[in-house]
């Protein structure tokens, strides 16, 4: 392997429930820095650097006054710009909904320098064109007349509001894009979004009464993250609210539920999913409790992250420098993220304000910074010195 | 008209931290929405900030005509009036 193509430096992106933070670490993954804050106070979804175009940054920031918006840094989170149209819903026949908060945010294909993608809470789709400065709806989803079924209703969204997330493009076609709704499932469109098709069969719905005529149900799902392994591109992953799947497009468009080769007392509920750079067999996820109440922390308060090397058939428990009891904290879908390292580093952020990370591949982990808010995203941004 | 207008911290990234001003609007502006287009040219993007898309009052903002407290942008303001904006306590 060309170790030439090692990043220099590599920064974590935190958005938390209370503003923004980068975390910093130099090539002998020492920690170099923790700056912020930044929006101080607001609700930070997502904070994104764009691969193909260093230190151009998305961050997705909402209040509890003042509603949704995007900010742009063009200098690595020096400085921000608002959006000077953000991401809004028009009416769509009677219906009249209001962007509640930008969930998701993920850069366009590398041939399309100026595209991003935002997903809404409730769930929107929407495109810029420009750098994220102004929004457009995606109108081929947001006013598709069958929209309104596929995410359902009141009672289908998560506790802080339904949401629109897991927008994938295709590296290998800029016009297949793939999104993930909590609920509504995983829909997938071939002409840069016009046209959409749910893609959720061999998918568990345990909330919903089984069909009577022993069908599956198209849509109405809940999937929890979904991942494309960016190079062998039909490769699909995703964590549900019942199970882990993986999808080989070439085999067929059937998911096949992976989590059940996890550990019976752990279970294969979980939040994020992440797949490795290069290899696609080898996936990382962090379960939580999801039985009775749905207490959402780890299991028995023992957090670990599960390891797979062969696509979700085995799996490998990795807790080494996690609390070893007593630790009730789990991680979101947006708050776990990979490096590009040969020794892969692998990074979570969790529900009580810490960031750990592993130089390994996940074998052990170390804190980073222990006393921020609530995580809400981590993402990873590499560069050369 | 003059028209005074109290403004929240929250906003403090829009007006520069300027909590009360009076606005010397054309006497057509007899609306709230009138207020809230001169608050708008005055700081940009204010308005979406405290107003959703379909121009409802946002879910953790409070809106005052002198001491009351309105639901929409239709209400009259009369000259002389004053507008106080809020965040309201449930927004945390």
């Amino acid at each position: 392997m060309n170790k030439n193509r090692e990043p220099a430096a590599t920064t974590l992106l935190i958005g938390t429930k209370k503003g923004a933070w980068c975390l910093t670490l130099g090539s002998d993954r020492q920690l170099r820095q923790l700056t912020g804050p930044m929006h101080l106070g607001a609700v930070v979804s997502h904070y994104v650097e764009d691969p193909r175009r260093p230190g151009y940054q998305l961050m997705a920031v909402g209040s509890g006054h003042l509603g949704p918006s995007v900010f742009v840094s063009t200098d690595a989170g020096e400085t921000w710009r608002e959006s000077t149209q953000p991401p809004a819903f028009a009416p769509v026949g009677s219906t009249a909904r209001a962007v509640d908060h930008v969930f998701w945010l993920t850069p366009g294909h590398a041939s399309q320098p100026d595209v991003w993608y935002a997903g809404t809470s409730p769930q929107g789709l929407f495109r810029s064109n420009d750098g994220g400065m102004s929004w457009q709806e995606v109108v081929g989803l947001n006013h598709l007349a069958e929209f309104v079924d596929w995410r359902g209703g009141d009672k289908d969204g998560t506790p802080d509001g339904p949401k629109l997330h897991s927008v994938i493009v295709d590296p290998a076609d800029a016009r297949h894009l793939l999104i993930g709704m909590s609920s509504g499932g995983i829909f997938e469109s071939h002409d840069e979004g016009e046209t959409w098709r749910p893609l959720n069969k061999g998918v568990a719905m345990d909330f919903y009464p089984p069909k009577e005529d022993g069908s599956e149900y198209e849509y109405g799902h809940d999937p929890h993250c979904v991942v494309m392994h960016p190079v062998h591109s039909n490769r699909l992953y995703h964590q549900n609210h019942c199970g882990i799947y993986r999808m080989d497009r070439d085999k067929g468009e059937t998911w096949q539920r992976i989590g059940d080769n996890m550990p019976v007392e752990i279970g294969d509920i979980g939040f994020p999913m992440l797949v490795h750079p290069r290899d696609p067999e080898t996936i990382w996820v962090f379960p939580m409790d999801g039985s009775g109440q749905w207490p959402r922390t780890s299991p028995q308060g023992k957090p670990a992250v599960y390891r797979s090397h062969d696509g979700g058939m085995s799996w490998q428990r990795l807790d080494k420098g996690f609390p070893v009891s007593q630790a009730w904290w789990t991680v979101k879908r947006q708050c776990m993220a990979v490096d590009s390292h040969d020794q892969t580093g692998v990074y979570l952020g969790t529900t009580n304000g810490q960031i750990w990370g592993s130089f390994d591949s996940g074998d052990s982990w170390q804190g980073l910074a222990m006393d921020l808010p609530q995580i809400y995203s981590v993402e990873v941004a590499e560069r050369a010195e | 008209m003059n028209i005074t207008v109290t403004l929240p911290s929250q906003l403090d990234d829009y007006t520069g931290a300027q909590r009360h001003l009076v606005l010397s609007l054309p006497v057509n502006t007899l609306t709230l929405a009138g207020v809230l287009d001169a608050l708008e040219l005055k700081f940009p993007g204010l308005r979406f900030r405290v107003v959703d898309e379909h121009q409802r009052i946002r879910r953790h903002i409070a809106m005052f005509v002198g001491e009351t407290l309105v639901h929409d942008l239709t209400v009259p303001v009369p000259d002389g009036g004053r507008i106080q904006i809020v965040g309201a306590l449930s927004g945390g």
